[in-house]
């Protein structure tokens, strides 16, 4: 790690006027600092001044408004996520999203703003490769140890997009507040998440003077009913090789609303509409769900050694769907 | 996480070496320190509590495992600077005079380890499921401790050793 400086501010406005410094991104943001460190000590990022915003307690807090919406402050950990009772019983698909990411440690220092500017696990972007996603010229998971790497392809880079919490709050239709020198801004998070170019080589869409402070996720979307579906190489402490959110809401025996998207399949979580399409106006029955499954791998151009991931997102698809609704069993 | 002072003003600190204070296992530490200190190296190479290992200094072994608050972290991804309003506590502040914590008792009675290196890890992320809930079933004993690597494959007696403790306790 290169030596910093260091500041500690009190307020999401304190931080903002101490970005504003106009020294071209060479100030970043600390909160729980678990990606950050990494990237730190890996040399990806030497910014000469770093700001820890842990100490913004008001932006810290889980808020469910009087009109059902959910408020999630920033620096909310991963843990309290988990541990919230209300969102156990008004929103599993958030809290199962959660449960089987990283481990304890991590969860209780990640917060819910970090996991959305965490960057790639592609071992070419973190290893001594001159990558294009670091300003290199070839994207080395094309035609190299490509296991894990996407199955959509977005452009230049190849890298899967590694959160289980940002496809769930693509599901959740969740905006993210972010707020800058120029005030605040609203955008989906599946807007701020966006797959690398050649000017952004990043899979995230934010200014080096802004700053995310909150995600809101609207009283529709919790209306229904979710889950979060991980398949991992191993039982614990693993990315997903791929994750599947689901979150569908049914009215008089009909789906109304149906998110589904996948992590680890793409640059970034990756929804599948035409599989939402199929499903919405129908009677869910386990041959539409298959349907809609079908439907959401079209597309998918794997590479040498990650075919297995066409199957299991399927799959994944299909289970998600059915278990949302309420209806998967061993059986179907 | 932060000082109780609602008006505490932002501190700004050099690169170069300053002063900080930690509160370790009970007891008020000052050290000179870079902003890039981790945790882990302020206890290890500043106050000589070598308990906490480093093994990956990645947050991808568990080994490093102290208590923030009563929150099992990882002190590797931990910037010693940004501790100083939380109780640290470290595996040489588990025993009490000649009395062992609970936990490190059950550890030796269940013979919960081989080597040792990735135990004092071990025994705070037990330490910290405990506090939070004394009475955890082998679900919750598994995901807590499923942030601690063993490569010498204790998890059977470690999860034996979380059972007694969590039987003892109701």
């Amino acid at each position: 790690m290169r030596p910093f400086e260091h500041l500690t501010v009190q307020a999401a406005d304190e931080a903002i006027q101490a970005l504003a410094g106009g020294d071209g991104g060479n100030t970043r943001l600390i909160a729980g600092g678990t990606d950050l460190l990494p990237l730190l000590k890996d040399g990806l990022v030497n910014p000469g001044r770093l700001i820890d915003i842990k100490p913004a307690r008001a932006l810290r807090h889980l808020t469910f408004d009087a009109d059902g919406s959910l408020r999630i402050g920033a620096l909310t950990t991963l843990a309290e996520i988990e541990r919230s009772s209300q969102l156990a019983e008004r929103l599993p698909l958030l809290r199962q999203s959660v449960v089987d990411a990283a481990t304890p440690q991590l969860r209780a220092m990640a917060t819910v703003g970090g996991n959305l500017l965490q960057r790639s696990r592609c071992w070419y972007f973190r290893g001594p490769f001159d990558c294009w996603l670091k300003g290199g010229t070839v994207c080395y998971m094309r035609d190299g140890e490509n296991k894990y790497a996407a199955i959509f392809d977005q452009g230049p880079c190849r890298s899967a997009h590694p959160s289980d919490l940002a496809p769930a709050l693509v599901a959740l239709d969740a905006t993210v507040s972010i707020s800058g020198p120029a005030g605040s801004r609203t955008t989906p998070v599946a807007e701020f998440l966006a797959p690398p170019t050649n000017d952004e080589r990043v899979e995230y869409r934010l200014r080096p003077d802004e700053m995310v402070t909150e995600i809101r996720i609207p009283a529709e979307a919790i209306a229904g009913h979710g889950v979060y579906l991980k398949a991992m190489d191993r039982r614990a402490w693993a990315f997903a090789l791929v994750g599947a959110a689901a979150q569908v809401t049914i009215l008089d025996g009909k789906v109304a609303r149906a998110r589904l998207v996948f992590s680890a399949v793409a640059n970034v979580p990756w929804r599948a509409t035409a599989a939402e399409a199929l499903l919405v106006g129908q009677t869910l029955t386990p041959d539409l769900a298959a349907q809609a499954a079908d439907a959401a791998i079209a597309g998918a151009s794997p590479l040498a050694h990650n075919g297995y991931k066409v199957p299991l997102a399927r799959e994944l698809a299909r289970r998600a769907i059915l278990a949302a609704a309420n209806l998967w069993t061993e059986t179907n | 996480m932060s000082s109780p002072s609602s008006n505490a003003a932002s501190v700004s600190t050099s690169a170069s070496t300053t002063t900080i204070h930690l509160t370790v296992n009970g007891r008020t530490r000052t050290l000179s320190v870079e902003p890039r200190r981790t945790l882990l190296d302020a206890l290890r190479e500043d106050l000589h509590l070598t308990g906490a290992k480093p093994g990956c200094n990645m947050g991808q072994c568990g080994a490093c495992t102290v208590l923030l608050d009563g929150e099992a972290v990882y002190s590797c991804l931990a910037l010693a600077i940004e501790c100083q309003h939380q109780a640290i506590t470290t595996i040489e502040g588990l025993a009490h005079d000649d009395q062992l914590d609970p936990v490190q008792q059950a550890f030796i009675d269940h013979d919960a380890l081989q080597c040792g290196f990735c135990t004092p890890g071990q025994v705070l992320a037990l330490k910290s499921l405990l506090l939070r809930d004394p009475h955890p079933d082998d679900d919750a004993i598994e995901r807590a401790m499923a942030g601690n690597l063993c490569r010498c494959g204790a998890y059977p007696k470690i999860l034996a050793a979380a059972r007694s403790l969590a039987g003892r306790a109701s």
